[in-house]
């Protein structure tokens, strides 16, 4: 090893990184949602190499070679259900960790960068779920392309010419499956890149914690191994055995019966959903049902939906708080509930048909969503009175477990409770 | 990239802008390949013409063709439906422009700059919903036209749009009848 090390300082990059790395000892189980979407990628990529070895990409067979995944190849069934439904515990882990960063603060400084590779990572996730979606070439995977794609018609000029670079044709058809099916197996290698500088940021800033308060002195923190690795895999073994329980009984719940309905370019399903993942943004896009000035209802509904994203970049700087941690900002803290709220309400206004109230309430909504960031955030920083900040990590995690602690017997009580 | 900022440009820097240049050209002309192969070929491209038979459309009767990958709907329209199309004021519509490729490109929309030319019983129009690209449902919603089951776009008995996230009213592509049975688009 030393051998090695001398001449690649690999071993040491490793034991730097995930043995000896300190981390803040005050970390909850939100901190632990990183490692398991490392996890997820990892899971996603075997399974989907493996798939990929039975899959046709091609829009006569397609179908039917998934049909024969899931019936005649060995363990078909089951490797296709871990991938689609991987897929979705992906993005419920994704989104507690987003929400875990916008609570504690973690996009502040000196952490933009990180926050904002997130994002990144982000959104290359949902480009490579929108494309995995249509591989199986039934109903819901084509119209969901079909709208998807037709999203970059509404810019003026550029937008169809755009739209017939993507599709290769007039239309969702076989030169359009085959792209995606090669995106879609190059995505997943260019988010574990960016992980990789995700990771690298981290370690170079180190970790946020509960408190927000810097890491102060050696005091304040653990070694890595055995504390974080013990709690993350502990972490990690519970979220498994929810996800089993999704793979191994309710495999098609997070699905939509009309994808085992071979696809079919002359007839739109007559309730196009997308995943469960897009649908608060799918009622965003569609909460624009009128005119504004020169830009009409579509270009409209589609800057609202890619806006929703970019403000994400924008946190960062739209966040004037000098307090990192919502727990110590308490009227912060009931807005951040709010807007968790309404996330979930765009979302479940996203499954209902675009009649009668939904657009107005999913209008009110995306109103609520956007004034959060661009209002709420910037003002409630400058008007808020915080409650008083612990002196350092050591000193709130003594408070809270009755005082008497030194080092040892702290780390002592981590490793119990990991 | 001269020591001295204040001091003319030389040859120096001229060989460092032409070269950077030389290379931008290059790095563009490579690129370029890579990125028009995912264009539509030219047998995509190809115009297609296809002709339908439309002899056994009845009056209230439609039929769906596939035209470049996409529908066309073939209708010809009740009486009714074609009144209820003219009794609409110009100004009422969310649209007012034909979207009809057989004519100016700024035919306001009447029922007949939409209807087929002097058979105004017939609509002939790409049945593709000017939003995200859905398919409407014929012969429904409130104007008794179309309706857009994704988002809701409504469309009246000439497929002009009504209500709804929309911005046009439906495209009619380039077709004439060339006998009274028989219908060529493209």
């Amino acid at each position: 090893m030393q051998w090695l090390d001398a001449r690649l300082p690999l071993p040491r990059l490793m034991y730097d990184s995930f043995v000896a790395y300190p981390v803040p000892r005050n970390l909850n189980y939100a901190y632990t949602f990183g490692g398991i979407l490392a996890i997820f990628l990892v899971l996603q990529i075997l399974t989907g190499v493996v798939l990929a070895m039975h899959y046709a990409a091609n829009s006569a067979i397609a179908f039917d070679s998934v049909e024969k995944i899931m019936r005649d190849v060995n363990w078909g069934w089951l490797l296709r259900y871990m991938h689609a439904n991987g897929a979705s515990f992906f993005f419920i882990a994704v989104y507690v960790h987003i929400f875990r960063g916008l609570y504690y603060g973690s996009y502040k400084a000196p952490r933009e960068v990180l926050w904002i590779l997130g994002v990144i990572i982000f959104l290359l996730m949902m480009a490579t779920a929108f494309m995995g979606y249509v591989l199986p070439w039934g109903q819901m995977s084509f119209w969901g392309a079909t709208v998807i794609t037709n999203f970059f018609t509404a810019f003026p000029l550029i937008g169809d010419p755009i739209h017939a670079l993507l599709l290769g044709g007039f239309a969702v058809d076989n030169a359009t499956l085959n792209r995606f099916f090669s995106l879609h197996y190059l995505l997943p290698f260019m988010i574990a890149g960016v992980v990789v500088l995700h990771v690298w940021a981290l370690h170079v800033t180190g970790q946020t914690n509960p408190t927000g308060v810097e890491v102060k002195s050696s005091k304040d923190t653990v070694p890595f191994t055995p504390h974080a690795t013990i709690k993350d895999g502990f972490a990690m073994a519970v979220f498994l055995i929810v996800f089993a329980y999704m793979v191994f009984y309710l495999p098609n719940y997070l699905g939509h019966a009309d994808n085992y309905i071979e696809a079919n370019p002359l007839k739109t399903p007559a309730h196009i959903v997308p995943e469960w993942y897009f649908l608060p943004f799918y009622a965003m896009l569609r909460a624009i049902t009128f005119n504004i000035g020169p830009i009409d209802s579509k270009l409209g509904g589609v800057l609202v939906m890619f806006g929703s994203i970019l403000v994400l970049f924008f946190v960062p700087w739209l966040d004037t708080s000098r307090i990192r941690s919502t727990a110590f900002r308490p009227l912060y803290k009931i807005f951040f509930w709010i807007l968790v709220a309404d996330c979930i309400f765009l979302g479940w206004l996203g499954s209902q048909p675009a009649e009668g109230i939904y657009p107005a309430l999913a209008l009110v909504g995306t109103i609520y969503y956007f004034s959060h960031f661009l209002i709420l955030l910037p003002v409630l920083g400058l008007i808020e009175t915080p409650l008083k900040l612990p002196g350092s990590i050591t000193e709130a995690v003594l408070a809270k477990h009755g005082g008497g602690g030194t080092p040892s017997g702290a780390a002592a009580k981590a490793e119990t409770r990991g | 990239m001269s020591v001295n900022d204040t001091a003319e440009p030389n040859r120096r820097d001229f060989l460092y802008i032409a070269t950077g240049t030389v290379g931008a050209v290059g790095v563009a002309v490579a690129a370029w390949p890579f990125i028009d192969q995912m264009n539509p070929d030219a047998a995509t491209l190809a115009l297609a013409e296809i002709d339908v038979d439309v002899s056994q459309i009845t009056e209230g009767q439609s039929i769906t063709a596939k035209w470049r990958g996409k529908p066309v709907f073939i209708r010809q329209r009740t009486a009714k439906e074609v009144e209820e199309a003219k009794a609409v004021a110009l100004t009422a519509l969310k649209d007012p422009i034909a979207r009809n490729a057989n004519l100016p490109s700024d035919a306001p929309a009447t029922d007949e700059n939409r209807a087929a030319k002097s058979k105004e019983a017939w609509l002939v129009m790409i049945g593709v919903c000017t939003h995200l690209g859905c398919i409407p449902l014929g012969e429904s919603g409130p104007y008794n036209g179309w309706f857009c089951p994704c988002h809701g776009s409504i469309y009246d008995t000439a497929g002009r749009i009504r209500q709804g996230p929309a911005p046009e009213n439906m495209a009619i592509p380039l077709f004439k009848f060339t006998s009274d049975t028989n219908i060529r688009i493209g």
